[in-house]
């Protein structure tokens, strides 16, 4: 890649409003040609809104942006992309079904109206020789692992010759080996061909590692920041959180029980029918925590949908505490099987209903003694529902709001307090933490690890490997469709389990 | 050889004769529902569009004496219709498939409404190219008497697949029918993609429904479709969205539809109309055969309404 002269943007007093709310109060941050800059900060700090700002997503209120040495007015992307400013999102903005080499040519401002696939061919090959990594071109981008898509998103924005890149949070859906691969690139970039980057991130491991200088956001306003080697994680941490309290983890206590969930040889087809999904053997006993480690697409979702009995399956057995278990809610409910799957919002709750309908969900249609009820109690359905906003900290307006106007981390403490009413002896939490801010993360661990402490059986799939390595009791990693690997929490290697992980043990 | 007794080779020749005939408007509707599904929207009114364009076609035919200028102006009919419902379909709240079956019950009604004074009336048919001019065997040369629109709609379902592949209206329209984000993203409008993804797609329902009154059967009347607009959109799904599929889906369909009267003309008379289910049973058939209910099909344009 040729060597671009490096371009710097600052924000000067940027302040968005929407209505009555402050977003941005107030910043200015200056992140310097040719370096690498971190935006830190938790879910709501104003990082998105300040990055929309300078893509000319959103038109601040006031302040004024500068790229290069000019002061500049962005209206819309496209004269954000034209300053040279591109951004690669957290969600991918790659169409699936398109072939990586069609996504590439069909966001080039220039697009003949005949592609000669002959001649692009030939020009991304030589533009790919330029580059520090490779990701294949001619498959759809639907069959690209997590990494491949975000490298590609990144090669999109190089090939369409952007000089400033913002990456927002880059590295949520890649496993360990990938981030450091990829941020190891994007710092080379940085150093040899004049790119300037600005991450959003929350993690500090990331943040000490790769980039140059770093500004902390916390409630839209700066609070903070310089160069990342005269600042330690608890300085960024302090500045990050500010004075508030986090819930304490929570320790572990008591001993591991029975087996409650055993799966024996259980064999099954995964979503693209091409793959087998192929269980040996699964004790989750009492007590204890089994977090299930895995890149995701190696059948930890099929493992979910097994347990919650969406997928069915050729060969084998699943059982709870010694029954044969087909997750019917009959069976769910005389097992106390509960599930916290990802996305709740869209996997466990029906979003347009009430806060207080979806904490019903459970024994709605029972009356206290257990038996059918034909007509609704909506005095103790709200009644619970007040009791359960409250004990697990639920910000919503109103229980009668619907449940798809809360933010992500308080869809998953309401999904969480009805998972965990009542007794619960096994519980399947699928990323419970994916998408959430600091104080939600600890919060929802905690109750995580309260339920284990009493007793519970907890399967934790999940892609966040720190995660799993906090809470887990014993760690199973998922890979092609099989448990490549098990350790117990204490002999756990991380090296080891990132090498089953990626398929090289 | 006498050419009036073939016995029962007349059932593969009637078959592979019906296969040509009655699958044009089938591969003409599947091809315009194809671009218009890629694009992210279904247009069920293409029942509609066809039974208009249908009478429209024959209309301007009797008329001017065209039979082209009759094609033409099915076309054109068939784009107005595609222009309507992707107007309504891009106001907010607006339900594509509500909208479609509203059009497909108003493009049936206005053409009977017009239709009156042409149900008597002859218009003149398309021509069509006699294949079959080396045989002396009449079945056989019936069979390959083959109109012009059929070369046509083969050569389109063709052209379609390559747009799809190496132009930039193909790639565009792809990228609106699959992630309407990252249209946004990449500075397209997709309701104005989709807009036009329907007006030809429209376009094309219209053309099959010149076909059905100009060529086979060759005139105007109220039954003229009896639901091959709706089983043209349902080819689509089965050919998972790829005009080429399309095609064989299209003579696949055409092919069982002519198995009846072909038993028929070799006097298997039992269970007739049993046959005329026979291109019914079989997309019913291939469909469940071709379906999983554990995998997502494949192929979907990602932002269709049926499979979001």
């Amino acid at each position: 890649m040729t060597a671009l002269a490096p371009i710097g943007v600052e924000t000067v007093g940027m302040t968005m409003k929407f209505g009555a709310f402050v977003a941005l109060d107030n910043v200015s941050i200056q992140v310097r040609p040719g370096t690498f800059h971190a935006l830190l900060g938790e879910n709501g700090a104003g990082k998105s809104t300040l990055v929309k700002c300078m893509m000319g997503f959103y038109h601040p209120t006031s302040g004024q942006l500068i790229v290069g040495d000019r002061e500049v007015s962005i209206d819309d992307p496209r004269a954000a992309h034209a300053h040279g400013l591109g951004m690669v999102y957290q969600h991918f903005t790659l169409v699936p079904s398109l072939t990586g080499a069609e996504n590439l040519v069909i966001n080039r401002p220039d697009v003949p109206a005949v592609i000669d696939w002959a001649d692009e061919r030939g020009a991304l090959a030589d533009f790919m020789a330029t580059m520090p990594f490779a990701v294949p071109l001619d498959v759809p981008v639907s069959r690209l692992s997590a990494g491949e898509k975000q490298k590609l998103e990144l090669l999109k924005q190089l090939y369409l010759g952007r000089k400033f890149l913002i990456l927002d949070e880059p590295t949520s859906v890649l496993t360990p080996a990938e981030a450091d691969e990829l941020l190891g690139m994007v710092r080379q970039m940085t150093v040899q061909a004049g790119l300037t980057v600005l991450m959003i991130t929350h993690k500090f491991r990331e943040v000490t590692a790769y980039a140059d200088e770093v500004s902390v956001l916390r409630r839209g306003r700066y609070v903070g920041g310089g160069k990342v080697a005269e600042l330690s994680h608890a300085d960024m941490a302090a500045l990050m959180i500010g004075e508030k309290t986090l819930s304490q983890k929570a320790a572990r206590s008591g001993v591991p029980g029975d087996a409650v969930l055993s799966l024996r040889g259980v064999q099954a087809v995964d979503r693209s029918g091409l793959k087998q999904i192929s269980l040996d053997s699964l004790d989750v006993r009492a007590g204890e925590i089994v977090g299930v480690a895995g890149v995701s697409g190696n059948g930890q979702t099929e493992l979910m949908e097994l347990l919650a009995g969406q997928r069915p399956y050729q060969a084998g057995a699943i059982a709870v505490k010694g029954h044969a278990y087909d997750a019917s809610r009959t069976q769910a409910r005389a097992a106390n099987v509960r599930y916290l799957p990802e996305e709740p919002l869209h996997n466990a709750c029906a979003p347009r209903m009430s806060v207080a309908q979806n904490m019903a969900f459970r024994d709605f249609d029972e009356d206290a003694q257990g038996k059918p009820r034909f007509w609704l109690d909506t005095g103790a359905m709200r009644a619970k529902a007040r009791e359960l906003v409250a004990a697990y900290n639920v910000k919503t307006t109103s229980i009668d709001s619907p449940i798809a106007a809360l933010s992500g981390g308080n869809v998953q403490r309401a999904v969480l307090a009805r998972e965990l009413t009542g007794p619960v002896d096994l519980l399947v939490i699928s990323n419970p933490c994916f998408g959430l801010d600091f104080s939600a993360v600890a919060e929802i661990r905690a109750r995580i690890m309260a339920a284990r402490n009493s007793g519970t059986a907890v399967l934790l799939i999940s892609e966040d490997l720190d995660e799993i390595l906090e809470l887990s009791d014993r760690v199973l990693v998922m890979s092609e469709g099989r448990i490549a690997f098990e350790t117990p929490i204490g002999a756990a290697d991380i090296g080891e389990i990132g090498q089953h992980m990626a398929g090289h043990a | 050889m006498n050419g009036l007794d073939i016995g029962w080779w007349g059932v593969p020749i009637a078959i592979i004769g019906g296969a040509i005939r009655v699958s044009t408007p089938f591969i003409f509707v599947s091809l315009g529902e194809c671009l218009t599904e890629r694009s992210g929207r279904i247009n069920l009114g293409l029942e509609g569009t066809l039974v208009f364009g249908a009478m429209a076609g024959y209309a301007v035919a009797f008329h001017t004496g065209s039979p082209w200028a009759g094609v033409a102006a099915a076309a054109l009919a068939g784009m107005m219709f595609g222009l309507l419902h992707g107007w309504l379909c891009s106001l907010p709240k607006v339900n594509d498939i509500a909208v479609g079956i509203a059009l497909m019950l108003f493009g049936t009604g206005i053409a009977f409404f017009f239709g009156k004074p042409y149900i008597q009336p002859v218009a003149p048919d398309l021509p069509a190219i006699p294949l079959g001019w080396w045989t002396d065997i009449p079945q056989l040369e019936a069979a390959l008497r083959v109109n012009v629109l059929f070369v046509v709609g083969a050569i389109l379902a063709f052209a379609m697949a390559w747009m799809f592949k190496a132009t930039r209206i193909g790639l565009i329209v792809r990228v609106v029918g699959d992630s309407t984000d990252a249209a946004r993203a990449m500075g397209l409008d997709p309701n104005w993609v989709r807009l036009w993804s329907t007006a030809a797609g429209g376009a094309l329902a219209g053309i099959g429904g010149a076909y059905l009154s100009l060529y086979y059967p060759g005139s105007w009347n109220e039954g003229i479709s009896s639901g091959q607009g709706l089983m043209a959109v349902a080819l689509v799904i089965f050919a998972r969205w790829n005009p080429i599929n399309c095609l064989w889906a299209a003579l696949l369909f055409g092919g069982a539809g002519a198995l009846g009267p072909a038993l028929q003309s070799v006097g298997v008379s039992e269970g007739y109309y049993l046959f005329f289910a026979a291109p019914y049973v079989l997309t019913l058939g291939l469909l469940v055969a071709t379906s999983s209910p554990t995998q997502a099909i494949s192929g979907a344009p990602g932002e269709l309404s049926i499979t979001k």
